[in-house]
């Protein structure tokens, strides 16, 4: 039961308390830019789930049963970003030849997120945090999710300035900007809701 | 002054194309560390030696990386450099080591990095692609310290760690949460759109036309591009 506890409090407080986006700034060019419609959104926030999770299935193994073994523990950085780029390619072949439906909703933000260092922070950190094998997959599972949480909201907080009159100075960027510390701070509300969750 | 000449590549760099404030490039690292100067300015200079190394190393390797897997190339060498600039804070500044966190593994994936590998290291001489990593690391060294200062001041009441005895009593938290950073980099943003009045190459969207990696991931941009259009 306690590791059950400890499982729901790093999926909660990685979805809604330390969200990547919104608390930690990783990923935040693709929360700026694809999140104009609610599809792209959606789209993407999936995309990023999925390879986060394979990427800490690939990468949790591959420290601590070789970097750390052969203390190669410097060639980290190296090593993950290698490992997600690739894994995103041949997640890309995959689907491109066994679901080609998929594959035109998905495929198109694939190549994207090789570059996206939300997937690459959370390899990192589930290890700089020394979380075990389940705890890593349900942390990467909560930033993903929390990260799809952060795109559908600010999908649609973005649909409503693009029907407002905006100084031309804030137009674009800016006002992106200043939105998204609206949702950053809607969230900070939530700080302290996990830590009491089982008290 | 000539189009070309070396100094008016830094200046590039630092004023006309400021990867921070006028680009809009490597948001991440610009948001996350500049709750203070010291490790805005820290996070900075290693981004300028990564920068610098690499625009070099890609610059005298680009007539033998072969077009198709240039990416992938350009990733191993970043990361390489990323690596040893990790080792050396690790070792001479273990306070920023701690400070900047899992942040300085990820200026890997600094979009500002990859991006000048590809639209100017790739297809200028060494000389110049050292200078124009030179005038982007301090272009965007001086946005960081910029927008650090409004966040510390206001935030914290002090400056590089020394507090500032008579704003002691008038700390606006909200400047060092992550909400301020947002709001602060925003309205540096609009400041420079009006004080250019629009001449500046502005950005309007994170469109595929600013973006580095427009060119591997052509599939992606095109579709979004007509979706956009």
């Amino acid at each position: 039961m306690e590791a059950f506890k400890n499982l729901v409090v790093i999926l909660l407080s990685s979805v809604l308390v330390n969200n990547y986006v919104l608390s930690r700034f990783l990923g935040i060019c693709p929360f700026l830019g694809v999140s104009k419609k609610l599809n792209q959104a959606v789209g993407m926030g999936v995309s990023v789930t999925v390879v986060m999770l394979l990427a800490t299935f690939a990468t949790w193994p591959i420290q601590y049963f070789v970097l750390e073994p052969f203390g190669l523990g410097y060639l980290q950085t190296i090593v993950f970003i290698l490992i997600i780029a690739s894994l995103v390619q041949i997640l890309e072949i995959f689907l491109k030849r066994f679901s080609p439906a998929l594959h035109k909703g998905l495929g198109v933000y694939l190549p994207l997120i090789t570059t996206n260092c939300a997937v690459l922070g959370v390899a990192i950190n589930n290890i700089t945090d020394g979380y075990t094998f389940i705890e890593s997959v349900f942390s990467s599972l909560g930033c993903g999710l929390g990260f799809l949480l952060a795109m559908v909201l600010f999908s649609g907080l973005r649909s409503r300035i693009d029907e407002m009159e905006v100084p031309s100075s804030f137009r674009g960027v800016a006002i992106t900007l200043i939105a998204a510390s609206f949702i950053s701070l809607a969230f900070m509300g939530l700080a302290g809701i996990v830590d009491n969750l089982f008290a | 002054m000539k189009k070309n000449s070396n100094l008016s590549i830094v200046l590039n760099g630092i004023i006309k194309e400021n990867p921070t404030l006028v680009l809009i490039l490597g948001t991440c690292p610009t948001l996350a560390t500049t709750t203070n100067v010291f490790g805005a300015f820290g996070m900075g200079i290693a981004t300028l030696m990564v920068l610098i190394c690499s625009n070099v190393l890609i610059s005298l390797l680009r007539r033998v990386i072969p077009d198709n897997v240039r990416i992938p190339c350009y990733i191993v060498i970043i990361a390489g450099f990323v690596t040893v600039v990790q080792m050396l804070i690790h070792a001479y500044l273990p306070d920023l080591y701690e400070m900047l966190g899992v942040y300085l593994a990820l200026i890997v994936v600094n979009c500002i990095i990859l991006g000048r590998a590809e639209m100017f290291a790739s297809k200028n001489p060494v000389g110049k692609s050292a200078l124009d990593g030179l005038g982007m690391g301090i272009g965007f060294t001086f946005a960081l310290c910029v927008i650090a200062t409004i966040r510390e001041v206001l935030g914290a009441a002090s400056f590089a760690g020394i507090a500032i005895p008579f704003l002691e009593n008038f700390k606006i938290e909200f400047f060092v949460k992550a909400p301020g950073g947002m709001v602060v980099y925003g309205l540096l943003i609009a400041l420079i759109g009006a004080l250019t009045n629009g001449k500046a190459p502005k950005k309007k969207e994170f469109s595929c036309a600013g973006c580095p990696s427009a060119g591997h991931c052509g599939n992606a941009c095109t579709a979004n591009g007509k979706e956009n259009a």
